[in-house]
């Protein structure tokens, strides 16, 4: 086999949703390609290419990012979670049972990412009011719910969360 | 099912069938579809309003490794090139001219989609520009150059046959439609005004943009795998493009990742057709969000409205001249301009009525379908100039709106389905919600709107229900789950008359190879006539199911019921898989049940009676900045009259989702053009609605008197409450500010030039 890699192309390793993952990549390979097709991962989606509607988002180590325009290579050595690292095992995470619950699901293109973005909300702030969750969700764009089922959603399951011992 | 039994899983909120997968990144899409030898497919996009190609050279382009094909308009003689549900005038590729900024030019197949991004900037083409029109003024002057110079072939649609155009003209078709003693009547009236309003360019922008994957096979001819809302339709238009038989024509429709509209009729499944045929590949497109401004947008429209009313606020007469802007291509806008006009007085008992409106080609992205289908356009006019009316009498909107509403049962016109609702009840649910009598807070300001439309007419659906050997269900449905929750609703019913869980029940993917005929997902139409079909199945295989059980039990029938998974007779209660198996002498075969819903043609002037009225009414209550013009809407109360909420929380989701979207287009969305160029085709210079829009209230409620013809006394939902937003929140503006304004959206800027206007007028006055 020739070796067909391009001067261009970078060894990284990461760990995408907890199992570790080595890949030559070019310089200008977009996250949101990497992980869809050379990892399968198809729940990040590509929409507006530009930064605006959060259905590409993951979490590069713990913070969100909007794939569609992240260099993989920025990613080196970072943790990634996509929403298919979301629950564990036939486990939903509790977000994800509460977009179940409350509606916050229609077309599902912006649901990963939702799911994703409010995550990091959640971690930073496990129990956040609903004008929280409405500012911290303005980079994640929804046209068919008109978003006030997903704020109840991530609003209730931060409650839930604050209950649980 | 008997009426009056107690229903167990219908109007309850059962979770979507789908969202587990839709959480878990699961779902899948056309994008996330992958075929062994797949090619990747980019289009070259004219950048000229109008013009026409002088040559193409595309050889560099075929050159570069990795590319399988180039092809243009001259390369696509073995098949009919042009498609469209109304005219066939639209061309896979230009072909000879190009008629708007971002028309597809040229196609690049190749390896992968790094490569065919690269090949297009390859690809030169001579353009020699033309003279183009981009507005309706422009395109409706005298003289004014012809988007088309010929008279293209009428498209599939039954209900088109007649389609009007002016030669000579960009207008494509006309709508006219009297009652009554037309203008003559408004010498009998004491009060009448006469204005004019436009409604925007707006862009459906679904999360997922438009994708198509193709491929053919000896056997089976053409699969298309698409993201499209009624696959029987572009089956039609693929079967003549390229002269198969409707049997291998075939196309899939895994989830959309939202329609709104925009993905009625063809769209790319003609060029990845062509695209797999001459490369022999499996060929996807994908396009991306500024593609789909160049695909397919909402008609822009301006609208001058005439009424006349009695001192008592009664209306006596209307009139109403609409102009549609229908881009390059006519899509599905006939139809558009003809439903949006004919119900142009709303939910109104209006004697006398003049509607007449164009469909006007323009250089512009093609306008097709979208939420409301002509309705919104026509809605923001007629119920902004009664507001102005009911001013002008010095009587409450809410009032004059009660006094002239029609009655249930009432005719709306002679030929079409009576009245199906009651406009009065959502109209006081909509006025105590919002706390219409009592004083708002200061700076605070109230309107109200209300809305009618028809659905589609005729129509038909069919629905196949299996009852497997263990009792579990299969409903095989065309209607495309999109969003809206219908693979849910299809199986709450089935669910229901079957007596089931839910999870025992699976709705199949739509494939036009074993999901049997729809017309279309739009109009809200599904969950009425698709559900019917599904009601209708499900009940020929109760009917099989207690047949089986009477014989058996030497009962008959009648004293037998269905409940939890068995039939259940006085002193017998045998399950299903014992029932089958009694059936076929052995532990397998099926029951197959089938439901037709065909309602036919009809005398009504759409060419069929509607199968039931969409009703909705929207009450606003604003702030406004006046320093800067911003308006908030602070609370809004949405009510529809939908028969009966088979998911409640499903339709509460669509409505919520349907005023945000009504936001969008009343507060700030417009795509612009200049000079012929579309300025704002991506998601930073156009914006829509982000949580951040959210009303601090919203509330959304459902009438449900169980008189909708759909089963269990549901009707259509989900478009309704789009329409009242925008003249709810222009009446709830002037009402405030004592500003009227007639241009969508209510952008601050404009806001504030009629504080201004005002405030000048004021000063003048003084």
């Amino acid at each position: 086999m020739p070796d067909t890699r391009t001067p261009s192309s970078f060894s990284i390793t990461l760990s995408v949703n907890g199992r570790a993952v080595a890949l030559d990549v070019p310089a200008h390979a977009l996250l949101l390609d990497v992980l869809r097709d050379r990892l399968g991962l198809k729940g990040a989606k590509r929409s507006c290419d530009v930064q605006v509607c959060g259905a590409c988002t993951v979490l590069v180590a713990g913070a969100p990012v909007s794939a569609c325009t992240y260099l993989a290579v920025e990613a080196d050595g970072l943790d990634v979670l996509t929403v298919e690292g979301l629950g564990s095992g036939e486990r939903l995470d509790p977000l994800q049972e509460a977009f179940i619950e409350h509606g916050a699901v229609q077309c599902g293109f912006c649901t990963s990412g939702m799911l994703v973005a409010a995550k990091a909300l959640l971690a930073e702030e496990p129990a956040p009011a609903p004008e929280r969750v409405v500012h911290h969700l303005r980079g994640n764009l929804c046209r068919c719910t008109g978003y006030r089922k997903v704020v109840e959603a991530v609003v209730a399951c931060g409650r839930a969360s604050g209950e649980r011992p | 099912m008997s009426a009056g039994e107690r229903l167990r899983v219908v109007g309850q909120s059962v979770p979507r069938i789908d969202a587990l997968e839709k959480v878990t990144g699961r779902a899948r899409y056309v994008t996330d579809l992958e075929l062994p030898g797949m090619l990747y497919a980019a289009l070259l996009r004219s950048p000229w309003a109008h013009a026409r190609i002088v040559r193409i050279d595309a050889a560099a382009a075929r050159a570069l490794p990795g590319v399988r094909a180039v092809v243009t308009g001259a390369d696509l003689t073995w098949c009919d090139p042009y498609f469209g549900p109304a005219f066939r005038d639209r061309p896979i590729l230009a072909i000879d001219v190009v008629r708007y900024e971002g028309e597809p030019v040229a196609a690049v197949v190749a390896e992968d989609a790094e490569v065919a991004a690269r090949a297009l900037a390859l690809v030169e083409v001579e353009y020699e520009e033309q003279p183009a029109v981009t507005t309706l003024e422009e395109a409706l002057a005298p003289g004014a150059p012809l988007v088309h110079t010929s008279e293209p072939p009428a498209g599939h649609f039954a209900d088109l046959s007649s389609l009007r155009p002016v030669p000579g003209t960009n207008i494509c078709h006309q709508f006219h439609f009297e009652r009554g003693r037309g203008h003559a009547a408004f010498a009998e009236a004491d009060l009448t005004l006469e204005d004019a309003y436009s409604f925007p360019r707006v862009q459906h922008y679904s999360l997922e943009p438009h994708a198509a994957l193709a491929a053919w096979d000896d056997q089976g001819g053409l699969t298309v795998w698409a993201s499209t809302q009624n696959p029987y339709s572009v089956r039609v238009e693929l079967s003549k493009m390229f002269r198969e038989p409707l049997s291998r024509v075939r196309i899939v429709v895994p989830f959309l990742g939202g329609g709104f509209g925009g993905k009625t009729y063809a769209k790319l499944e003609p060029i990845v057709g062509a695209l797999a045929r001459i490369t022999d590949r499996p060929v996807r497109l994908a396009l991306s969000a500024e593609e789909a401004f160049r695909t397919v947008r909402r008609c822009d429209a301006r609208v001058r409205v005439r009424l006349g009313l009695r001192a008592d606020g009664l209306l006596l007469a209307a009139e109403c001249h609409a102009d549609f802007d229908l881009g390059a291509y006519a899509d599905i806008g006939p139809r558009i301009i003809q439903k949006g006009t004919y119900t142009a007085t709303g939910p109104y008992r209006v004697p006398h009525v003049v509607l007449h409106s164009n469909a006007v080609y323009t250089n512009t992205t093609p306008g097709g379908a979208f939420r409301g289908f002509g309705v919104p356009q026509l809605a923001w006019a007629f119920e902004s100039l009664l507001d102005e009316a009911a001013a002008r009498l010095g009587r409450d909107p809410v009032d004059v709106r009660r006094q002239n509403l029609l009655a249930h049962g009432e005719e709306y016109v002679p030929g079409d389905t009576p009245i199906d609702g009651k406009f009065e009840e959502s109209l006081n649910r909509a006025a105590a919600a919002i706390g219409w009598t009592q004083a708002a807070r200061p700076g605070r300001g109230r309107g109200i709107a209300m809305m009618m439309k028809a659905s589609i007419g005729p129509t038909v659906s069919e629905a196949i229900v299996r009852l497997h050997a263990d009792g579990s269900v299969t409903v095989l449905a065309s209607t495309v789950e999109m969003g809206q929750g219908a693979r849910t609703v299809m199986a709450q019913i089935a669910a229901e008359v079957l007596a089931v869980p839910v999870a025992r029940v699976t709705v199949a993917t739509p494939d036009t190879a074993i999901t049997p005929y729809d017309q279309t997902t739009s109009s809200s139409r599904s969950t009425t006539m698709m559900g019917r079909a599904v009601y209708e199945a499900a009940e020929d295989v109760r009917g099989q199911l207690l047949r089986v059980a009477a014989a058996l039990l030497k009962t008959p029938a009648h004293h037998l019921r269905v409940e939890d998974g068995a039939v259940v007779g006085r002193r017998a209660r045998v399950p299903y898989p014992a029932l089958l198996q009694e059936r076929f002498g052995m532990g397998g075969g099926e029951l197959i049940g089938r439901g037709i819903v065909a309602p036919g043609r009809s005398a009504a002037p759409l060419g069929g009676s509607t199968p039931f009225w969409e009703m909705a009414v929207g009450a606003a209550e604003i702030q406004l900045d006046e320093e800067t013009g911003a308006i908030t809407v602070e609370d809004y109360v949405s009510v529809a009259d939908v028969g009966r909420c088979i998911n409640p929380l499903q339709c509460e989701g669509q409505d919520e989702g349907a005023v945000m979207q009504g936001l969008g287009h009343t507060l700030f969305e417009e795509m612009l053009y200049e000079r012929g160029q579309l300025l704002n085709a991506n998601l930073v210079d156009y914006r829509v609605p982000r949580a951040e829009d959210l009303p601090a209230r919203l509330r959304c409620e459902f009438v449900e008197n169980g008189d909708g013809c759909g089963p269990f006394g549901a009707k259509g939902a989900g478009e309704g409450s789009l329409v009242p937003v925008s003249p709810a929140v222009g009446n709830a503006l002037a009402r405030l500010a004592g500003v009227r304004l007639r241009d969508l959206p209510l952008t601050p800027e404009r806001v504030w030039r009629a504080l201004r206007a005002r405030a000048a007028g004021q000063s003048q006055g003084a």
